[in-house]
């Protein structure tokens, strides 16, 4: 076996209230892709952000071998210049400059004093190939999709000279096709030489991809299994991460559909006016009381317009179309109306689009539905803590407190919160985009359980999702979108992945 | 209790202590530097009345930078709502009780007016209220043309920036002689409500098992805020009372912070500062917010602008130059947050109270006009790295 490139010994971490890592030891064998797994909260991305230096150097304790010498980072510039790099759970590109432009940022080359623009389009290009993205350099990377924009997160890093590349959960935001690509991209570079540390949710991709697996749960190093001995299968890992057996992570449901049609919606068409062009093309749907629907599609393909046209447009589209919600035809005109009306929408931007980050847990639970805790404008404040810590016990949500600010909790649990708030509303039809997007296995069940609870209390859910296990495992009834059209209808029987696929690629 | 307790409960709270730190810093180095003339019953009660304006328009600030935009116009628009008061009273002799609140409708219309592009239209509120800031200064040159500066002899006007309340004991009564005893009771009631408050906030805290301060540090807490009311109020109460300036502040501070942090409104507005995209996602009007954040703003423009033209007994054509800079500096001395959604109603006012005591302090040891704007701006700077770097350690 190649001695290690990377080990991490007995490195601990506290933030206010929190042990986020715990004597976890963590090795990386050279030329190894290694995964790195467990349950939201459990340290992850705070172990990586302890070696590439974003928790510099005495704010924890423990040692960082990298290729055999002790380092001690005080930023991720010492980190990257020893030649590791990091893509981040959230994408830091910078969207309104160009490909080539990002590819380079902080690397300029130059002649002189200016850059040299031409050199940079040419190294940019080349990066483009290494990492297989076929795209002209000079699109600005805001008109890409994000499977796309991730690649050019990798390029970027490839640009510098790296031996250990780590990935923050980057096949999270991706669909299949893209994940795949990129898996196997990972997988090349590994032949170049370069280690991979991934860490994923997904653990079909981590039993397919991982050299070795090593999973934290709490803050602590479980064990470190590895695949070339055929340690690795789905249920030994679920069993480490969570502690417990789950053998169907899609819970069965046990209940009748009603007739009563909750939402129809009829010749829907929308045009952006900020991009230019129509996002939805005559789109005609319907939900039952108590059922749950899946959209599938691609990236981009119009489903996350469809569910904000729907929810009072906040984008200012130009619409033409029918709404019938309960029997009333009805197009709402704000977020607010449609919330009043008892719909909502958990977007699948939880940072941008979901959450406020600043502020506390409480306070993003309870920020669309204020009134149900306050009487004549003035909000209880007990009843919000109390509400909370109901939420807060129900999804599990990994916090020392609701009084935590929402930025200092993992990604995962910051999905929960922002699932939480909807639930708050208690609304009639439910709009979940991408729900269980950087959530952990244990969690996804949670959230399956709580939605099956939901519909059999007769509300109906509209589920947007990339990742077809889900859609296929949850959905009643699966409409697939393409090009911002309807391409297809498939019921929960004769649904399965390549029909999905098929037309979605339409 | 030991030192390292001590330090430790400082280091964790600095952030809302530390503008209390840094005004007693100040005020004793003035006070050493003046002979204790800074300190004086009288100096007190001018410096309270002098901050009253701006810690007024600082409040209304403070909500304009919270919900991630600024306003430039306010200085002017107090200057010319104070000229119309003067207007009002003094040449159409219109009766006060119609004029004062007929300029604060025409505040609120004024800050309505200023933000409609930024809410509608999405126009940068930096551009919107440069412009409002011409417009102002060009009707407050143009009401006052004719006349050169207005003076106001309405002794009930007269009384807002000058007057103290009324004492209902006799001022040489055995009991206290030559002091204002209202204001002790008020000061008194203050201490009262302020101690009786914070333990019930910590009981309630107690109940749901969150950390609460250690008993010790809580007296030493208690004692020092109370001190502090206490001597503010023997130091009024020595010299003719609490003014009605006084007064109006912390009416105006009370409901502003009161609404900041215990009702729907105030939780939608600290929404739209930290996101505006999410908040709008769930179901908050920005532009409404927009809106009502700027129509208070402006109604705020309009008390200040009578506080100043009631305290100078007049309106001139130069009134309310500069006081948009004062109240944003007050502001983000006061804790505010240019990255939207984190600033204190109470923060703002002692920023403001920080901010004049400089230029009281100042004055008072004769210090150079020329020195006095670097100081203010030097410690401008000071105050902002403090902030900053208090949020950035949270160990
Ligand atoms: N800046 C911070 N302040 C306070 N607590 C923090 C901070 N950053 C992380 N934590 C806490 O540390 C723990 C570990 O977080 P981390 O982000 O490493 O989890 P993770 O394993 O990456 O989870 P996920 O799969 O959800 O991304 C969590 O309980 C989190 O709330
Ligand atoms: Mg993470």
């Amino acid at each position: 076996m190649s001695p290690h490139i990377l080990e991490m010994r007995s490195i601990s971490k506290t933030f206010p209230g929190v042990k986020a890592l715990d004597e976890v030891s963590f090795q990386v064998a050279e030329g190894e892709i290694h995964c790195l797994v467990g349950e939201n909260g459990a340290g992850k991305s705070t172990l990586m952000k302890v070696l590439s230096g974003v928790y510099p150097h005495g704010s924890y304790s423990g040692d960082i071998l990298f290729r055999g010498e002790v380092q001690s980072f005080r930023g991720i510039s010492d980190s990257e210049h020893a030649g590791i790099a990091i893509i981040y759970q959230e994408l830091a590109l910078f969207p309104e400059l160009s490909v080539y432009e990002n590819i380079l940022m902080g690397q300029e080359i130059t002649k002189g004093l200016s850059v040299d623009w031409n050199e940079t389009i040419k190294k940019a290009t080349q990066m483009l190939k290494t990492v297989r993205l076929n795209v002209n350099p000079e699109t600005l990377v805001k008109d890409l999709g994000i499977g796309q924009q991730q690649l050019i997160e990798i390029a970027k890093a490839l640009c510098k000279d790296v031996k250990l590349l780590i990935l923050d959960e980057p096949t999270a935001a991706l669909n299949e096709d893209d994940a795949e690509n990129l898996l196997s991209l990972i997988q090349d570079l590994k032949k170049s030489g370069i280690t991979s540390v991934l860490i994923s949710h997904r653990l079909k991709e981590v039993i397919e991809i991982a050299d070795t697996v090593t999973v934290l749960r709490d803050g602590r190093t479980i064990c470190t299994l590895d695949r070339h001995k055929g340690e690795v299968s789905e249920t030994l890992l679920i069993k480490n991460m969570v502690g417990r057996e789950i053998n169907n992570i899609y819970p069965p449901r046990h209940h009748k559909i009603e007739d009563e049609l909750v939402l129809q919606v009829n010749n829907w068409s929308a045009y952006s006016p900020k991009l230019g062009r129509a996002v939805l093309k005559n789109v005609s749907f319907k939900l039952r009381k108590g059922e749950i629907i899946g959209i599938a599609g691609l990236m981009g393909s119009g489903r996350t317009e469809l569910a904000k046209s729907l929810f009072g447009n906040p984008d200012g589209y130009e619409i033409e179309g029918e709404v019938t919600f309960h029997q009333q035809k009805n197009r709402f005109r704000s977020p607010s109306e449609a919330i009043k009306a008892g719909l909502a929408y958990a977007s699948e931007d939880r940072k941008g689009n979901g959450l406020i980050l600043i502020q506390d847990i409480k306070s993003n639970i309870t920020l669309a539905n204020l009134l149900k805790i306050s009487r004549r404008g003035v909000v209880d404040a007990n009843q919000e803590v109390k509400h909370a810590n109901e939420f807060k016990a129900a999804l599990n949500i990994k916090a020392p407190s609701v009084e935590q600010a929402v930025v200092n909790l993992s990604g995962g649990n910051q999905q929960k919160v922002s699932i939480a708030k909807w639930l708050f509303v208690e609304p009639k039809i439910l709009i979940l985009d991408e729900p269980s997007r950087g959530i952990d296995v244990g969690a996804k069940f949670e959230i399956y359980t709580i939605m099956n609870r939901l519909v059999e209390l007769g509300m109906s859910i509209i589920m947007i999702s990339s990742e077809l296990p889900e859609v296929l495992g949850m959905s009643d009834r699966i409409y697939v979108v393409s090009a911002g059209k309807i391409a297809g209808e498939l019921s929960r029987e004769e649904a399965d992945q390549e029909k999905i696929m098929h037309l979605a690629t339409q | 209790m030991t030192i390292q307790d001590l330090q430790k409960a400082l280091n964790k709270n600095i952030r809302d202590y530390g503008m209390f730190i840094a005004l007693f810093v100040i005020m004793t180095i003035f006070t050493i530097a003046t002979n204790g003339l800074f300190l004086s019953p009288r100096n007190i009660a001018d410096l309270m009345n002098q901050t009253g304006y701006i810690a007024v328009l600082a409040v209304g600030m403070t909500l304009v930078i919270v919900i991630r935009h600024i306003d430039l116009s306010v200085g002017f628009l107090a200057g010319f709502l104070g000229a119309v008061t003067a207007i009002g009273l003094s040449i159409l002799h219109l009766p006060i009780w119609l004029v004062i609140p007929a300029v604060l409708v025409l505040g609120i219309l004024a800050g309505l007016l200023t933000s409609l592009p930024v809410a509608k239209l999405g126009i940068p509120s930096f551009v919107a209220s440069l412009a409002g800031w011409l417009i102002y200064r060009g009707l407050l040159l143009l009401s006052t043309t004719g006349t050169g500066t207005i003076n106001i002899s309405d002794p009930t006007f007269v009384a807002l920036g000058n007057g103290s309340i009324p004492d209902i004991f006799p001022e040489n009564s055995l009991f206290l002689p030559g002091l204002h005893k209202v204001t002790l009771l008020l000061g008194l009631l203050a201490i009262i409500w302020f101690i009786f408050s914070d333990l019930r906030a910590r009981k309630q805290k107690k109940s749901y098992q969150f950390d609460v301060i250690p008993t010790d540090m809580l007296i030493l807490k208690l004692v020092l805020i109370s001190g502090a009311l206490a001597f503010i109020t023997w130091k009024l109460a020595g010299y003719n009372g609490m003014g009605w300036t006084v007064v109006i502040m912390l009416v105006v501070v009370g409901i502003y912070d009161w609404i900041s942090r215990q009702t729907v409104l105030g939780r939608h507005i600290y929404a739209v500062g930290g996101n505006p995209e999410a908040a709008e996602l769930s179901g908050i009007s920005v532009s409404k917010i927009t809106l009502m954040v700027f129509g208070s703003m402006g109604l705020l423009s309009a008390v200040a602008g009578i506080l100043f033209a009631s305290r100078l007994q007049s309106a001139g054509p130069t009134a309310g130059t500069l006081f948009e800079l004062d109240a944003i500096a007050a502001a983000y001395i006061g804790g505010v947050s240019a990255a939207g959604g984190v600033g204190k109603i109470t923060g703002s006012m002692v920023g403001a109270l920080v901010y004049m005591s400089l230029r009281n302090g100042m004055n008072l040891m004769g210090v150079d006009e020329s020195l006095q704007y670097i100081i203010r701006g030097g410690v401008l700077v000071l105050a902002v790295i403090f902030d900053v770097s208090t949020r950035r350690v949270k160990r």
